[in-house]
């Protein structure tokens, strides 16, 4: 999918440590866009309030983790039943040099967005070129 | 007769019995429309329905859709449900993933019971979808609880 774009470095790898998880957990979608300044994190956490949502950023990893409350009463009777509810969580490797003072979120109709603007040293610099 | 089932029952025999009983009720017809819910491995939009005392309830999770890109429509005892997730596109914007499924999604479910088609509310809270649509009295009464510790 995303990954034959044409991307030539890995600027994001499934963190390691995701395969451990409980698997009592969803993974949730996520899609991963760059631009000249930032990267953003879209996560789609359908069902969690945003004072419920964890994201945290060490050594370049970054780590999202959405708790959802069961929407039914216990012990109900489904009459179809194609999906689960459960917390959503998903640990990613940002390869990009990350300001990490600089990380903010927002949650909006159960999509997470996490904005990470890259350290000085990874902006495209544009380099005047002086006559001789 | 009961009419319900768990969907976590162990004995496929049953279970097999309780998909002939089903399939009379509660066909389900769905397809996509263009896009596909199938980008990240799901063929069509999932649905939850369950029952409670005086409706039933049909669930959708629909992460990032504004009200205005949801299309309702009951028709007797079919609910029809068209969801828009459009792509962004953005110059200067280059993806490194994209697994949030995007395009136009269509569903059609066939509900277990009647409903009184003028009692349909849906909310959409957080990314999830909740449609409540009212039974008929007819439908309420008939429900038939059956005792025993089964």
């Amino acid at each position: 999918m995303a990954d034959d774009s044409g991307v030539s470095k890995p600027v994001v790898e499934e963190a390691s440590a995701e395969q451990t998880r409980a698997a009592a957990c969803y993974r949730p979608h996520v899609d991963i866009l760059e631009t000249a300044d930032e990267l953003v994190v879209l996560a789609d956490v359908p069902g969690a309030a945003a004072d419920s949502i964890d994201v945290d950023f060490e050594q370049g990893r970054l780590t999202v983790h959405a708790r959802v409350p069961a929407r039914q009463k216990e012990g109900t009777e489904f009459w179809l039943q194609e999906y689960g509810v459960a917390d959503f969580h998903r640990s990613l490797q940002i390869g990009e040099a990350i300001d990490a003072a600089g990380i903010r979120a927002e949650y909006a109709d159960g999509v997470l967005a996490v904005h990470l603007p890259k350290a000085p040293s990874a902006k495209p610099r544009k380099i005047a070129v002086r006559a001789g | 007769m009961t009419f319900w089932y768990g969907s976590r029952h162990p004995v496929q025999q049953l279970r097999r019995e309780l998909d002939r009983l089903w399939s009379g009720f509660a066909e389900n017809v769905g397809h996509m429309a263009e896009g596909a819910w199938s980008l990240a491995g799901r063929g069509r939009p999932p649905v939850n329905i369950w029952e409670e005392d005086d409706a039933v309830r049909v669930e959708l999770e629909v992460p990032g859709v504004k009200a205005d890109q949801l299309e309702l429509s009951v028709t007797g005892q079919q609910l029809a449900i068209r969801i828009e997730r459009p792509s962004i596109e953005e110059p200067g914007v280059t993806y490194h993933r994209r697994e949030r499924p995007v395009g136009t999604f269509h569903r059609v479910v066939r509900l277990p019971v009647p409903v009184d088609t003028g009692r349909v509310e849906a909310e959409l809270r957080q990314g999830v979808l909740t449609i409540t649509l009212a039974k008929t009295e007819a439908a309420k009464a008939r429900r038939i609880y059956v005792s025993g510790s089964g």
